[in-house]
């Protein structure tokens, strides 16, 4: 269909103010946070309900035109980039309304646009908790969140995306509505569709409510810092807290390039010349916390940390979170471009990973610094780079081929939380194997016959 | 076409500056017109988008992009919180400036940048006789912001109220100001800024009260230009070198310790625009040294003068007014001015300051913005008067004229009954009347 027919077709619908089919507007949704090749879209189209959702959903079905759904564009790894210039891209971001907060059965009903740190306020302001915090969380969108099944700080004690997932109503490749899981508890009418919907990365339908699971907010908190010279004996620490059966919310590492980086830019004072700093929260009942804070000093001190600081007050909380959070913005400012991976080992085997990202970083050349999630092993990478500089850039790339076939060795996997899109999609069969794929895109076929729903994405299916 | 690929070629320049955005778009969380809009084209990663791939002459509707870059107050709230670092407001000025190069610019804008804000003789003259001839035409409100509204102002976009317009400006009241240092041993340049003469020429006279009241000697020329501002934003260079190179001529032939101005936006322009587009070298070292020099009222007060040291802390006053502060994007995204002017208001000892929510928050004026994008800057403007309304106060502060002005409107058009005041009018009605006038 001609673009200008498309467009008068899809105004009927959402009306003409969410038809966004000019030039300007279709460049800025070609692209998302991944560095890869931007696709110009068709265009795009802004439902502001989930029933005219539903009706594009099932136009572009009966038209055979390709659907890339968008929530804020904070995708890693190119989820969200247009299959090709036939594509329209859905925005979720007009869909952005809390349905419910239920105090008494602690759940949520939500329309995908919600922005994931707006619904955390909406939800404490209850005095309950949502703690899945992916790092975007101030921008991504909870449909986006489910879509790629994000993590966050907390994984460790809380969890991630698909545990907070009660239920989940999408429209199909078709446009019909499907509707799974329930506002209890205990489910078993039928397949766990939202199991299979988290990490689908819109291949499998368009998400267009959900139900998220509330949970009482913890009552006190603690935060310590510990300083290593040494990585191993920082990733024994880690090892030596869960071997003590305590599951900090958060467990941070930054690695001493990152320090560096960030003393450089902030100057507030972090040790130089130390190989890794820990960060390390605990919460809970008060008298747990304050047991729980004891044992990981004793643990830290035990393992060598060299110093170790516990915050006293929110304001010296705040004080120590501030190097973990000035991490990204001190890499990013170093070169124009940053690469941020998310490969993930268990989490023994971080001394390993650090090993071979400075083995890595040497042999290619390259400025990699590592901060992350050392609780659960889901390290960060973060090659800094110029991606206009096409021979650094093809050592990157060849970097990261070899970090993801040394993570998966470990027994690691691609990503932790950013997902496969079409920026990993290359590595998967190595981490799992060829019939994996096969029964994914089988699966895939009989479900979207004609191959409309972010057909290139993750396990590529062709029309 | 030609002048298309000229602009492609220019825009070139600012690969180096837009490169380091790693499109994580922070800037949405933060953006006052996406929040409105939605609109990826609207905040500042796909704007920079548009600049990348207009440069490399992939996408070819320059006209859209311009259309795109203009729906921006230029509040620097993404620039803020850019992880990045990106100069986003530098880039989008630069972006600007090639876009009225070679797509030109308004004609209006043109009119009004270099035939008025250039040329004080003009606007003065223009101010005299408009001034009395506005107050007989616009109506009174009766309202606590003290606005004004006619049908003539519906050309500049619907049911716009203004501040109620003095019968003289500062300068036809006062002339020019010139008193000694006093105790203090300081002596400053004020720099009214056209709306602290024609507008707000009661924050200039507060101001004064001020000075006096410490000792401190001051200088307000006649004569003085715009700062430039209007016509930076509008992408004016050549309007905004004029009234540089007039007020630096100006300034040039001064002494003082200090140029203090009670608008973030004049204070903002003087001390890191003009050195940027000085264009002579001496103009660029003049520019360098007042750049220097150049502080906010409230910073001037409270870090130069350090009246909450001096001041004696007052008792408890028993019948205390309510008086929430908006941070205004330039004093505090640009200067990092915040804990000065809140200082400042809790001198007052009748005065309770009460935090309003999101008070730094774009007021959704951006100055020419207002006239050229009304609705958007309307619902923009809707979130703060909301903010402010949920404080329940009985006045809005703040350190902008262009920020006043704007939530008078809005605080008329949902008819609250809360007054809008600068900073310094609040402090100065806590210190005593004795001192004579200049």
């Amino acid at each position: 269909m001609a673009s200008k027919n498309l467009s008068k077709e899809f105004e009927k619908i959402v009306g003409k103010s969410n038809v966004l089919a000019n030039e300007a507007d279709r460049f800025a949704y070609s692209y998302d946070s991944a560095v890869l090749a931007p696709t110009v879209p068709k265009m795009a189209i802004r439902p502001t309900s989930e029933e005219e959702l539903g009706k594009v959903v099932a136009f572009c079905a009966e038209n055979s035109i390709p659907m890339t759904v968008r929530g804020a564009g904070t995708n890693l790894s190119g989820g969200t980039v247009p299959d090709s210039e036939d594509s329209v891209v859905i925005l979720t971001q007009a869909l952005n309304r809390i349905l419910e907060i239920n105090r008494e059965d602690l759940y949520a009903v939500v329309q995908p646009g919600v922005v994931t740190a707006r619904f955390a306020e909406a939800v404490a302001a209850e005095n309950l908790f949502y703690p899945p915090d992916p790092g975007s969380q101030a921008v991504s969108t909870l449909g986006g969140n489910i879509a790629e099944n994000a993590g966050g700080l907390r994984g460790l004690k809380y969890g991630v995306t698909k545990d907070y997932l009660m239920g989940v109503e999408f429209f199909d490749a078709g446009g019909e509505l499907i509707k799974s899981g329930s506002r209890t508890v205990k489910c078993v009418t039928g397949y766990n569709l939202c199991g299979l919907m988290a990490a689908s990365e819109g291949t499998l339908g368009i998400i267009s409510k959900a139900i998220l699971k509330l949970v009482p907010p913890p009552r006190a908190s603690r935060a310590m810092m510990a300083v290593f010279d040494d990585m191993r004996a920082a990733a024994n620490a880690v090892a030596g807290i869960i071997a003590a059966h305590i599951l900090p919310c958060t467990l941070e590492i930054m690695d001493n390039v990152t320090i560096n980086l960030v003393e450089d830019n902030e100057r507030i004072g972090l040790p130089r010349n130390a190989a890794a700093i820990l960060l390390i929260e605990v919460d809970g009942h008060p008298a747990q916390v304050a047991d729980d804070a004891e044992t990981v000093e004793k643990v830290l001190k035990s393992n060598g940390s060299v110093q170790t600081v516990t915050a006293r007050d929110a304001a010296e909380k705040s004080k120590l979170w501030e190097a973990r959070r000035k991490a990204l913005p001190a890499l990013a400012r170093r070169r124009p471009t940053i690469v941020l991976e998310d490969a993930t080992v268990p989490r023994s085997k971080i001394p390993q990973m650090i090993d071979a990202i400075g083995a890595i970083a040497k042999k290619y050349d390259l400025l990699i610094g590592t901060f992350g999630h050392a609780g659960d092993g889901n390290l960060h990478p973060s090659i800094l780079c110029d991606k206009r500089d096409a021979n650094e850039f093809s050592r990157v790339e060849q970097a990261i081929d070899e970090l993801f076939a040394r993570a998966i060795e470990m027994g690691g996997t691609l990503s932790g939380e950013h997902g496969i899109g079409t920026a990993k999609a290359k590595w998967l069969e190595r981490e799992t194997n060829k019939a994996t794929i096969l029964f994914s895109q089988k699966m895939r076929r009989a479900l979207d016959a004609k191959a409309l729903l972010n057909p290139s994405k993750m396990t590529a299916i062709s029309r | 076409m030609k002048e298309l690929k000229k602009l492609a070629d220019s825009l070139k320049s600012l690969d180096d500056k837009i490169v380091g955005c790693m499109r994580c778009g922070t800037c949405q969380s933060v953006c006052p017109v996406f929040a409105e809009t939605l609109s990826e084209a609207d905040v500042a990663r796909g704007k920079l988008a548009l600049i990348s791939n207009l440069a490399a002459e992939i996408l070819t509707d320059a006209e859209g992009v311009r259309e795109r870059l203009d729906r921006c107050l230029l509040c620097g709230s993404c620039q803020a919180a850019c992880p990045s670092g990106v100069k986003l407001a530098e880039i989008f000025l630069q972006a600007r400036a090639l876009n009225a190069k070679y797509l030109g610019l308004n004609p209006l804008k043109k009119l009004i940048f270099r035939c008025f804000l250039a040329r004080p003789k003009f606007f003065d003259a223009a101010a005299k006789i408009s001034l009395p001839f506005g107050r007989f035409f616009l109506r009174p409100d009766g309202n606590a912001a003290g606005t004004v509204c006619s049908a003539l102002l519906k050309i500049s976009g619907g049911d716009r109220h203004i501040p109620r317009l003095p019968a003289k400006t500062f300068s036809q009241k006062f002339g020019e100001v010139d008193t000694p240092a006093g105790e203090s041993g300081i002596r400053v340049l004020f720099f009214p800024g056209c709306m602290g003469d024609k507008l707000y020429a009661s924050t200039t006279e507060a101001c004064l009260k001020i000075f006096a009241h410490h000792g401190v000697g001051v200088r307000i020329p006649t004569g003085l230009a715009c700062c430039g501002i209007p016509a930076l934003a509008s992408g004016d260079t050549e309007g905004f070198g004029a009234m540089e190179a007039h007020n630096l001529d100006k300034l040039g032939a001064e002494n003082f310790d200090y140029l203090v101005t009670a608008c973030a936006s004049c204070t903002e322009t003087i001390r890191d625009f003009w050195k940027l587009h000085a264009q002579t070298p001496s103009h660029k070292k003049l520019a360098d040294e007042i750049s220097s020099k150049t502080l906010d009222i409230s910073q001037f007060l409270i870090d130069v003068l350090k009246v909450d040291s001096r001041t004696p802390p007052h008792s408890n006053c028993e019948k205390k007014e309510r008086i929430t502060y908006h941070d205004s994007c330039h004093l505090k995204k640009f200067l990092g001015i915040s804990e000065q002017p809140r200082k400042l208001i809790k001198l007052n000892p009748r005065a309770e300051l009460v935090e309003m929510a999101e008070s730094d928050r774009c007021c959704g004026c951006g100055g020419s913005f207002t006239l050229t994008h009304y609705s958007l800057s309307r619902k923009i403007g809707q979130r703060k008067r909301d903010n402010i309304a949920a404080a329940k106060v009985s006045a809005a502060a703040a350190g902008c004229p262009a920020c006043m002005m704007q939530i008078s409107n809005m605080l008329a058009l949902n008819g609250d009954e809360i007054k809008v005041r600068h900073v310094a009018e609040i402090y100065a009605d806590s210190l005593p009347a004795n001192q004579p006038h200049p």
